[in-house]
């Protein structure tokens, strides 16, 4: 197979308060995936994500992005690599108006002018946020604003979106919308969440984390379906939600 | 859960005080400041003309009058200090309806007050004509210092983010039966100012994060 898009080898971190938040992860996201990151709070999930752009640097092992390890030599490069999408929109809009907000990427990869208003309008056009360019970011609906946090991080074309709970806090309308235009995007996905319901609808393969290990790595109606596996790591599926029958549906699994 | 709309003080219009350049208006009511600052107490006449000025520009930006009005309440501790000063200066004193107060107190009351209003209303008048976001740019174009221009515009960025959680929090007490109502109860406020303070640090710490994320390094590109 080609270089993963992402590659993580024996990653281990502890926090300086001695908690040992990775314990050797390994993970493989190959491009044009889009794979989901499972398991309960605490097991380390957020740790991992702020390795991949190198907030947080590994106590052992390697993190690769396309071939490139995540040193301080390059960060730059990373961090146009790996879009991470936060939780809290909030935390990620910053500036004055939607425009400048999505610019603010681009432009510290040193685009300016007409090149940085194209980048900025096209990443709002796949969000479908474009009228709301000159509009400030704390005007807008919650959805909205998760909407523009995901343009502000397209806008560095990078090659894998990763993104942290995205469903959270949105009513169901903005979830299905933001499904939507997950789907439509041509970029690999790694995608943080509790939502299951959502991860089988929108990444084929699921990876558990559970106290810093990864406990299973498969197909998303695999994982979902293992009742001894999501027993023992705390995962619970929604009440009256059932992957066989969506499955069945949706054409996947058996 | 769009949050309040942070810009209470803008009035919304097209006046040519609107349009006039942003930095041009901060430059203005910064003379316009120091000029009554340094306008001894006893000159009336000089203060009655500062206020006809103002009064003019509130007419020609069209802004209504009581919409600056109700936002003066800001200068009431002001008020409260100038009332005490003839009672506790020193000095001379003049009898006043069978009160003794003190002459030089009176009129630097007089002088506080004076300076006091004429600086709320220009200031009023500046916020309600002009966008905070050009008023930013503003400040730009008068070479204040980036990084202040850049907390500034943090700050009204986040003001109506903090003031949401501030009032989340308020709900939150006095959902569980509690009532601000004696210095008793200030240990509670204090408490929470407390956690309010810890959450935006590590609201402030979240958004550096994010900024690094995206390629951040210590200057703003845009």
């Amino acid at each position: 197979m080609s270089t993963p898009v992402l590659e993580v080898r024996g990653l281990a971190y502890a926090y300086p308060d001695g908690h040992q938040a990775l314990a050797g992860v390994d993970l493989h996201v190959h491009e044009g995936e889009s794979v989901a990151l499972l398991g309960p709070n605490g097991a380390g999930k957020t740790t991992l994500v702020l390795h991949l752009n190198g907030i947080l640097t590994a106590g052992a092992g390697t993190v690769s992005v396309s071939g490139m390890p995540v040193e301080k030599d390059h960060l730059q490069e990373i961090r146009r690599r790996v879009g991470i999408v936060f939780q809290d929109p909030d935390d990620q809009l910053f500036m004055g108006t939607v425009r400048a907000d999505v610019g603010f990427g681009p432009a510290n990869l040193g685009l300016s002018g007409a090149a940085l208003d194209a980048r900025v309008m096209t990443a709002l056009d796949l969000v479908g946020m474009a009228d709301f360019a000159d509009r400030p970011p704390h005007h807008l609906s919650f959805g909205q604003r998760r909407r523009v946090a995901v343009a502000t991080v397209l806008a560095m074309e990078p090659e894998i979106l990763v993104l942290d709970e995205p469903s959270s806090n949105l009513d169901p309308a903005s979830r299905r919308e933001l499904a939507d235009i997950l789907r439509s995007l041509d970029v690999t996905v790694l995608m943080v969440t509790h939502d299951l319901p959502y991860a089988l609808e929108l990444c084929p393969r699921s990876v558990v984390l559970s106290d810093g290990h990864v406990v299973a790595d498969g197909t998303t109606y695999d994982v979902l379906t293992d009742d001894e596996l999501m027993r023992r790591h705390r995962l619970e599926l929604p009440f009256g939600f059932d992957p066989r029958t969506v499955a069945a549906t949706l054409g996947l699994g058996d | 859960m769009g949050g309040a709309h942070g810009h209470l003080l803008h009035f919304h219009g097209h006046s040519a005080v609107h349009r006039a350049p942003a930095h041009l208006k901060v430059l203005a009511l910064l003379v316009f400041m120091v000029t009554v600052v340094a306008t001894p107490d006893d000159w009336f006449a000089a203060f009655g003309a500062y206020l006809l000025v103002l009064v003019a520009v509130i007419g020609l930006s069209r802004v209504p009058p009581t919409y600056i009005l109700k936002r003066m309440v800001v200068e009431v501790p002001f008020v409260l200090f100038a009332v005490l000063l003839p009672f506790v200066a020193r000095g001379p004193r003049v009898e006043v309806l069978g009160l003794s107060l003190s002459e030089s107190g009176l009129l630097a009351a007089f002088g506080l007050l004076a300076t006091a209003t004429l600086g709320v209303i220009a200031s009023l008048t500046l916020a309600a004509t002009t966008e905070p976001q050009a008023l930013l740019k503003g400040l730009e174009r008068l070479r204040l210092p980036t990084t202040l221009v850049q907390i500034m515009a943090f700050m009204i960025r986040y003001l109506s983010v903090v003031t949401e959680e501030l009032r989340r929090m308020h709900v939150a007490r006095v959902s569980r039966g509690f009532e601000a109502r004696n210095p008793r109860h200030w240990p509670v406020l204090a408490k929470s100012f407390g956690a309010l303070f810890i959450r935006s640090y590590e609201r402030g710490e979240r958004v550096h994060l994010a900024m690094l994320s995206r390629g951040y390094t210590g200057k703003m590109p845009l």
